[in-house]
C-alpha cells in the first residue's frame, strides 16, 4: 500500500458518498447542524452555488443568498459532519466556473436561467 | 561564587535530574503526506500521516560497554545490496533485516528492552504531545528576501537596487563584517524540530500516526517522533 492509498483510505472514513451532484449556478438547500445550549438542531440555508472548490475531502461550495437586502455568502465544507444534508432545488444555467459577477448585481439581474437537462439528484 | 558559576551549577543539576527522569524512547517514521479529518464535534483537523515503524532494536548500549545507556533503533527495510558489509554485520548481531536508518535514544535504564525487539506506532497514544524532528525542504542558495525576509528595493524610477542587502555594517571601524550578519546562503535542508504537536490518532495495525499540523520535509522524508520534551522545568 503506497502513501496515496493510505491517505485515501483515511479520508474514505469521512467522505460522504450520498451527496448529490452539485453544479455551479444550482440553487441548493443546505442543512447545517447547530449546537444551541446543549441541544442540536438543523438550520436550513438556501441559495445559489457561485463557487466550488474540488479538493477531495476538502471540497467546498460557496452559497450566496440575499438576506434582508444584504448579500450573504457562506462557504460549506461539504464532507463535514456539521453539514447534515444538501438538496438541489433548481438547476441553473451558468457559463463560467465562478459566478462572482452576481455580487455586483441586484434584484432581477441576479436570476439565473433554469436548465432542465440535468436531473435534480 | 559569581553568577557564572551559579549558572553552570544549575545546568549540571538539570542534567542530573534529566538523567533520572530519562528521555523516553521515540520512533522513526516516513512522512506520507497531509490530509484532514473531522473530530466528534465536526471540526476539521489538519493532520500529517506518518508511517511510524516498525523499528527494530539493533543495539543496547550499557554503562559497562559504552560508557552511557541508550538503545539503538533501526528503520527502513532495504535490499541487502544497499548496505555494506560492516553495516550488515552490525545488523546481523540483532538478527535484524537490512535497515537504512539507525538512531539512538538515550535512556536511564535500557534493561526493559531486548535486542531485536520491535517498536511500533502503538508506543504513542491519541492525545499525546510529541516533538517531531526532521529535515526541512531544501531551497538551495537563497537570497536576502527569501532567506531572511529583507525588504526589496524600488523596482522602478531609476532604482538599480532591487534585491540587494543594503549595509552590512560600519566602515573602517570595525573594518569587518560581524559574525552572524544575515546574508544569502543555503536555505532549508537543515535539521528542524517541530515541538508540541498532538497525536490525533494511532493506527496500530498499519503503524500509522496522525499528527496534527505540518512536519518538516516532503512526503517520503524521514522523521523522528519523540514524546514532547519539557523545556525549562
Amino acid at each position: 500500500m503506497n502513501a496515496q492509498e493510505i491517505i485515501r483510505s483515511i479520508e474514505a472514513e469521512h467522505i460522504k458518498t450520498d451527496l448529490p451532484t452539485i453544479h455551479i449556478g444550482d440553487t441548493v438547500k443546505v442543512g447545517v447542524r447547530i449546537q444551541e445550549g446543549g441541544k442540536e438542531r438543523i438550520q436550513p440555508y438556501e441559495g445559489t452555488v457561485i463557487a466550488m472548490r474540488n479538493g477531495g475531502i476538502n471540497k467546498t461550495i460557496t452559497v450566496r443568498r440575499i438576506f434582508q437586502g444584504v448579500g450573504v455568502e457562506r462557504v460549506f465544507l461539504v464532507h463535514s459532519p456539521r453539514i447534515a444534508s444538501i438538496k438541489v432545488l433548481r438547476r441553473g444555467k451558468a457559463r463560467r466556473a465562478k459566478l462572482y459577477y452576481l455580487r455586483d448585481r441586484v434584484g432581477k439581474a441576479t436570476r439565473l436561467k433554469q436548465r432542465f437537462d440535468r436531473p435534480l439528484d | 561564587m559569581n553568577w557564572r558559576d551559579n549558572r553552570l551549577f544549575t545546568s549540571i543539576e538539570m542534567c542530573k535530574t534529566r538523567e533520572i527522569l530519562t528521555v523516553s524512547v521515540g520512533i522513526l517514521g516516513t512522512k506520507l503526506g497531509m490530509t484532514q479529518i473531522f473530530d466528534e464535534t465536526g471540526i476539521a483537523i489538519p493532520v500529517t500521516v506518518v508511517q511510524a515503524g516498525p523499528c527494530t532494536i539493533t543495539q543496547i548500549k550499557t554503562k559497562e560497554t559504552d560508557g552511557y545507556t541508550a538503545i539503538q533503533l533501526g528503520f527502513g527495510e532495504v535490499a541487502a545490496k544497499a548496505l555494506n558489509r560492516p553495516e550488515l554485520g552490525h545488523l546481523a548481531k540483532s538478527s535484524a533485516p537490512p535497515l537504512r536508518h539507525l538512531h539512538e535514544y538515550r535512556l536511564g535504564n535500557p534493561s526493559q528492552y531486548e535486542l531485536g525487539q520491535q517498536l511500533k506506532a502503538d508506543i504513542f497514544e491519541a492525545g499525546q504531545i510529541v516533538d517531531v524532528i526532521g529535515t526541512s525542504i531544501g531551497r538551495g542558495f537563497a537570497g536576502y528576501q527569501k532567506r531572511h525576509n529583507f525588504k526589496r528595493g524600488p523596482m522602478a524610477h531609476g532604482s538599480k537596487n532591487h534585491r540587494l542587502p543594503g549595509s552590512t555594517g560600519a566602515g573602517t571601524t570595525p573594518g569587518r563584517v560581524y559574525p552572524g550578519k544575515r546574508m544569502a546562503g543555503q536555505l532549508g535542508n537543515s535539521r528542524v524540530t517541530v515541538r508540541k504537536l498532538t497525536v490525533v490518532r494511532v493506527d496500530a495495525e498499519r503503524n500509522l500516526l496522525l499528527i496534527k499540523g505540518a512536519l518538516p520535509g516532503k512526503p517520503g522524508a524521514l522523521v523522528n517522533i519523540v514524546p514532547a520534551k519539557q523545556v525549562g522545568k
